[in-house]
């Protein structure tokens, strides 16, 4: 009986992350759909970019998908540039934080903001630590035999990809500085360097992954890390455009008088 | 004359152009590098133009002639430069590669011939 019972836990397992991702985007829409009837108004937009990250993150989590990232590298290639790049990206736009301190009632709402000021999410939320944070997780993860762990261990399988989730949304917040309020005032320039950074890293890693042939140890073969390694290179190239053509269509959303220059000498010779 | 700046950063995006396919080989942190500042040059362009054109700053005769000049120099130094002189790589291997390689520099020049032809009426415009 309890064995049965046991067995039926494991086979619902897998849809846990699923159930999760569902959860989220249904009170994520109740939120939205609340917050327009009072008046207050929420772009559909920051709905519909909502949408498609939850639709991105349950094509990922859906339990064949997770299964055929388990056994091949090229499936968990795809799986970590959806998961870590494409879907975070999606939901940073939809302003979810801003959501939710319009939502929660007052006293709620202050505690969220102050935790959002506190010293840990201060740091965590710097441009450079969340880079490290995603691309230092990812030559961690890559160049030792954490993969080959993760293979194995269900526990570590489920922070890696939590992880990536995690570490991709904190980067796209961090790069862009909203439309969540940031808790750091960076200048564009220092934004964009952070992810000029990042591309290069990336690139890097996925360089070294395709000569020296990691991850190792794990039974993978050459020309499918070689595949996953092209994959990553070239998929992260698009995940890094798209965000930085997000940060710089929030930049010219603002109007001129505020706007930041970006090329110092356009703006001097622009000055009448 | 915020045209010479799109002269000189059009010659840049070109001229991350030529290293993006240049190097196929693996393992060279130069070439993230320079991948990454490719890319990102590209994007930041597109977005510099669109915030001139809407500061009704831009000047697109200059910047045509710079788009020209940037894609015709950079196609010129990688067929004289890089392919001859310093034999990086190749247009393609095992074959006579003397049409090849005067059919990108020939084009690279025509390009060129644009340019400068867009240059020459852009200080024409400003001066009348």
């Amino acid at each position: 009986m309890t064995e049965h019972a046991h067995a039926e836990a494991g086979a619902l397992l897998p849809w846990l992350p699923l159930t999760l991702v569902v959860l989220i985007t249904v009170c994520y829409l109740l939120a939205a759909g609340w917050q327009r009837q009072l008046g207050n108004g929420w772009s559909p937009w920051r709905s519909a970019f909502f949408i498609l990250g939850s639709l991105l993150l349950a094509k990922a989590l859906a339990p064949p998908v997770m299964a055929w990232a388990h056994h091949d590298l090229y499936g968990h290639m795809a799986l970590h540039l959806v998961m870590g790049m494409l879907a975070p990206l999606a939901w940073v736009l939809a302003a979810p934080v801003t959501l939710l301190l319009r939502t929660l009632p007052q006293a709620a709402s202050r505690r969220v903001a102050s935790l959002l000021k506190s010293l840990p999410v201060r740091v965590v939320s710097h441009p450079l630590s969340a880079l490290t944070l995603n691309i230092g997780g990812m030559y961690l993860l890559y160049l030792t035999p954490l993969y080959a762990v993760s293979l194995h261990n269900a526990l570590v399988h489920y922070w890696v990809h939590l992880h990536f989730l995690l570490a991709g949304y904190l980067f796209c917040w961090a790069i862009l500085a909203g439309p969540d309020p940031s808790p750091h005032r960076l200048s564009l320039r220092f934004r964009l360097g952070v992810l000029f950074l990042s591309m290069a890293t990336h690139a890097l890693l996925g360089k070294l992954m395709y000569g020296y042939h990691w991850p190792r140890g794990t039974g993978h073969s050459v020309e499918e890390i070689q595949a996953a390694a092209q994959l990553m290179y070239y998929g992260g190239d698009l995940a890094e455009v798209l965000l930085a053509v997000a940060l710089l269509v929030m930049w010219l959303r603002t109007p001129h008088s505020r706007r930041e220059p970006l090329w110092p000498k356009l703006i001097e010779r622009r000055a009448p | 004359m915020a045209g010479i700046d799109e002269i000189v950063f059009h010659q840049l995006l070109q001229w991350h152009h030529f290293f993006d396919h240049a190097t196929p080989t693996i393992g060279i942190v130069s070439d993230g590098l320079l991948h990454a500042a490719e890319l990102l040059a590209i994007v930041i362009g597109a977005f510099l133009l669109i915030d001139l054109a809407q500061h009704r700053k831009l000047a697109a005769h200059w910047a045509w002639s710079g788009f020209f000049l940037g894609m015709g120099g950079f196609q010129f130094f990688d067929g004289i430069v890089s392919h001859k002189l310093l034999r990086i790589h190749q247009i393609r291997y095992e074959v006579n590669l003397f049409y090849y390689d005067l059919t990108w520099n020939l084009s690279a020049l025509a390009l060129l011939m644009v340019g400068v032809w867009l240059y020459r009426r852009a200080r024409q415009l400003d001066r009348g």
